[in-house]
């Protein structure tokens, strides 16, 4: 068998278990892959699709709990599925390097960065400590790091989130790998800060002629860095294609059904208009502090009943402390929040049982916002047992109503608890939870960015559904565009604190904008590859990496 | 050379290099080095050395398929949510499981069991074991084995009820300590600091020599010296949960303190404070143990274990190993609990979820 002389990785057949309820369950069934030198591989898919478990299969890897159970793997003439471990562990870090998608929770806490950056280089005994550190200040140059000669000296908690992706970047080029694999590296930043990224590695690929699999869910993102995209479902391959074939003619279904996420949209409600129409909330001149630390400032807007107004600006931009502040978890220094024109009392705690039903919250994260050792029965039961005083007969028909409402069948889900469920069933629960109380407003706190772009459009469907039916109000904060434009009415975007711009949906849509309005806009990636490479153009090179700070 | 050291190695050897056929690497350690050590000793002591290493591992093997069919027992008989659980358990915390639980029948049933009375005084100061007693008498002539036996009820029992208000006291005081926060949360840490920052046994000396040894005092005392570190852990843990978002929901709800501590914070710490109960049950039970020895615990003529041992030190210099008796039933408790608590704290601090 004599590989090609440009194939690097050669996976044929791969199949990996997985141990669960004290059994081996097949988790991925018989892959293939083949990627050639310096060319970059899209896997996409959703979570559970087995896209990170076939990227560590790549370096010959399997997760605790997890085992390769047949195929073979083959990297550059090696097979690796039955290379001993001790040569598996000098191709990892040297040939084979590893970005994973939170570079917070990936770097250790306790060295500073070029200290983690050099640990192969040293290791593998390719250069010394000295010629190592000053690859690495060149490759952070490279990345358009701050800084380059003294970023590397500081600790991981002391740079941003996106400049840590770009060092982790850095990190993974220490040895010159031929095969880079990235794992959903920019899906926990903003999309101002995205670009950064995903500029950054794609200019390190281009200039080493690197290989890579670039995993991720989001299909824009990934037609900007791949030749070649994969689309994965249940461990299984959908179909393989070329980056424009795929993007301009999908033939599977699924993938197709991919494509279409992003093309739900409902037509713009505009405000009530008329002596008697008040807003449910109105947010007048609020200022709040955490500390010393100022985060709000004069931050003013109304939402109308049965409206939804979204909130946008980059993570620190004051959305969730608006939030909070609403809620009244932070009482703000200044201004007043007016619901149904009445004051509310500052504190959580001084207002009244019913102010409090009338305005409820969903939150980010499902797995935390739901205690896992109570049942759904009871976590949807209890704000109508706290509210309306149900017990018994009339409160299981209660919680059955609403299970039934968000879809999920009452005779099978009523008895489980939190962790037996998905995320997006979690996130299903944490509305029905916020129904319960039969609330007038609802702030929706990122509710669908922890979630495949599948299930997060299924939960939007439902909460504009919800919307219609029971008149509710929405506050929706976001950080994504693309949620935005399918199901806001009205949009408040945020910078630093502060409301640089508000207006109906499409009034915001169309230009001219506030350029902070603008930068995130033109942020958002799009499906045409070419888009990365325009908008850097349009931008200037050198805008990069201050992209942020306009 | 007899046919039983004949035998003795012929086994191990056998045993040795089936081990290494079969690539039970471990296994073949461990038969292996026996068999060298084995050689040594047997060179050094003779055939009696070898004999007793013989009765060690029959006993280890005993002890090992005692633990392995008391589990598969506890499997079958338990509903199918706990067996599950139960499959997970090491050797060792059946084993554990297995001591408390014959130690529980004893307590339980000592009466019934023992074949005198707790007092009864039946025949000469230390006289030997024979059929009737099984362990002899001890220095008033009592049977030792009865004593032993209500000593499991007296000692355990105390040392249960002890634990049980250390752990009612802390537990509710952590709680709300990681609830309320502020400087509630302050004055009770630093309360908490006094009470451990005296020496356990010289203030439970002192609090005993003040308001007198009855039982009331002691569990009162013991559980007062233990509460802090309960009240530690328990607000740590807490601490971890109060500032999930499902906490602020809750408080958002407008539930009360003692909602949000019953339903939403204690289930999410229960299994912490379980391996702790065990690991501070050892500890109130050496205490109270220490204090009887020292003659302010648990007052004559009750069987207790700590007393037992004092009461009877006097042998030990007679070459007698009656007065350990009692010390080997508190170690082996102590052991035993400890394997299963262990377990437990190996399944909480696990990635699994439950």
């Amino acid at each position: 068998m004599v590989p090609k002389k440009d194939v690097l990785l050669q996976i044929k057949d791969l199949r990996i278990e997985g141990y669960s309820e004290e059994k081996w369950v097949e988790i991925v069934h018989g892959v293939d892959l083949t990627l050639h030198k310096g060319e970059v591989l899209g896997l996409i898919g959703e979570s559970g699709a087995g896209k990170s478990t076939i990227g560590l299969a790549s370096m010959g890897f399997a997760r605790d709990g997890c085992r390769i159970s047949g195929g073979s793997i083959e990297f550059d003439g090696m097979e690796l599925t039955t290379t001993p471990e001790s040569d598996l562990r000098a191709l990892r870090g040297s040939r084979i390097a590893y970005v994973a998608q939170s570079a917070a929770a990936s770097f250790n806490p306790a060295h500073k960065i070029i200290d983690q950056h050099t640990e192969a280089p040293i290791q593998y005994r390719i250069s010394k400590r000295v010629e190592a550190q000053e690859d690495a200040m060149q490759l952070y140059e490279r990345l358009r790091l701050p800084n380059p000669s003294e970023i590397g000296f500081r600790y991981p908690h002391q740079v941003s989130g996106g400049q840590l992706q770009r060092a982790m970047t850095a990190m993974a080029m220490a040895c010159r790998p031929d095969l880079i694999i990235f794992d959903e590296p920019t899906t926990a930043l903003d999309v101002t800060t995205q670009i950064e990224v995903l500029a950054a590695i794609r200019d390190i690929v281009d200039q080493f002629n690197t290989a890579a699999i670039y995993i991720t869910h989001d299909l824009a993102v990934v037609a900007q860095m791949a030749d070649t995209i994969k689309v994965l479902l249940k461990g299984e391959e959908v179909e393989e294609a070329p980056t424009a074939q795929m993007l301009g003619s999908p033939k599977e279904d699924y993938t197709k059904s991919l494509w279409a996420v992003r093309s739900f949209k409902r037509p713009q409600k505009n405000r009530p208009t008329g002596a008697d129409a008040v807003p449910i909330v109105s947010v007048q001149g609020i200022d709040a502090a955490y500390g010393k630390t100022k985060v709000l400032d004069d931050v003013s807007f109304d939402i109308y009943p049965g409206m939804t107004v979204a909130v946008v600006g980059e993570s620190g931009s004051g959305k969730s402390t608006t939030a909070r502040c609403i809620t009244g978890l932070l009482p703000p220094t200044k201004g007043k929040i007016l619901f149904n024109g009445q004051e509310l009392p500052a504190k959580y705690t001084d207002r009244t049982k019913d102010q409090l039903r009338q305005a409820q919250m969903i939150y980010q994260m499902a797995d935390t916002a739901l205690n896992p050792k109570i049942r759904i029965s009871e976590i949807i039961g209890r704000p109508a047992q706290f509210y309306s005083g149900l017990h018994g007969a009339a409160l299981k028909n209660r919680v059955d109503e609403l299970l039934d409402l968000i879809e999920l069948d009452p005779a099978k889900f009523y008895n489980r608890y939190p962790p037996e469920l998905s995320g997006g069933q979690k996130q299903r629960v944490g509305i029905a939870r916020a129904l319960a109380a039969d609330p007038a407003f609802i702030i929706c706190d990122e509710v669908t960015s922890a979630l495949d772009q599948l299930v997060a459009e299924g939960i939007l469907k439902l909460l504009d559904r919800l919307q219609q039916e029971f008149n509710l109000a929405y506050m929706f904060i976001t950080h994504d565009l693309a949620t935005v434009r399918s199901i806001a009415d009205e949009v408040v975007v945020m910078q630093r604190g502060k409301v640089v711009e508000q207006g109906p949906k499409d009034e915001m849509f169309t230009p001219p904008h506030h350029p902070y309005t603008d930068l995130l806009l033109s942020s958002v990636p799009e499906m045409d590859p070419n888009w990365l490479s325009t908008l850097l153009e349009e931008r200037g090179t050198d805008a990069i990496g201050e992209a942020a700070d306009v | 050379m007899s046919t039983f050291v004949i035998g003795y190695y012929a086994l191990l050897i056998g045993a040795s290099c089936l081990a290494a056929y079969f690539k039970r690497r471990e296994m073949f350690l461990l038969i292996f080095s026996l068999t060298l050590v084995s050689f040594v000793t047997g060179i050094v002591g003779g055939a009696p050395a070898l004999r007793l290493i013989t009765t060690c591992a029959g006993l280890l093997a005993l002890a090992a398929g005692t633990s392995y069919a008391f589990r598969e027992f506890l499997i079958l008989i338990t509903p199918e949510g706990v067996a599950k659980e139960l499959r997970t358990a090491p050797l060792t915390a059946a084993f554990g499981m297995f001591v408390i639980f014959t130690y529980a029948i004893a307590g339980i049933f000592a009466p019934i069991i023992a074949p005198f009375g707790e007092a009864q005084v039946i025949s000469s100061a230390f006289a030997p074991p024979d059929e009737t007693m099984l362990l002899g008498a001890d220095q008033l002539g009592r049977d030792m084995f009865s004593r032993i036996i209500f000593g499991a009820r007296n000692s355990v029992g105390l040392a249960l009820l002890a634990t049980g208000l250390a752990f009612f006291m802390g537990a509710l005081a952590g709680l709300l300590a990681a609830t309320k926060g502020g400087w509630f949360d302050q004055f009770m840490g630093r309360f908490a600091d006094v009470i451990m920052s005296v020496p356990s046994l010289v203030f439970a000396l002192l609090m005993l020599s003040i308001f007198g040894t009855n039982l009331t005092v002691i569990v009162i005392v013991v559980a007062v010296i233990y509460s802090p570190r309960v009240f530690r852990l328990t607000r740590a843990v807490a601490g971890n949960v109060v500032v999930m978002d499902f906490i602020e929901a809750a408080k958002l709800r407008g539930e009360g303190t003692w909602y949000l501590i019953r339903r939403e914070i204690l289930p999410n710490s229960t299994a912490p404070l379980i391996a702790e109960f065990g690991l501070e049950f050892c500890f109130v039970f050496l205490l109270i143990a220490g204090l009887s020895f020292l003659g302010l615990g648990i007052q004559p003529p009750t069987a207790d274990w700590g007393s037992m041992v004092r009461e009877n030190a006097t042998l030990i210099s007679f070459g007698e190993l009656t007065p350990l008796i009692p010390a080997a039933a508190i170690a082996l408790l102590t052991v035993a609990v400890n394997f299963v608590v262990d377990w437990m704290l190996f399944r909480s601090s696990g990635l699994k979820e439950v």
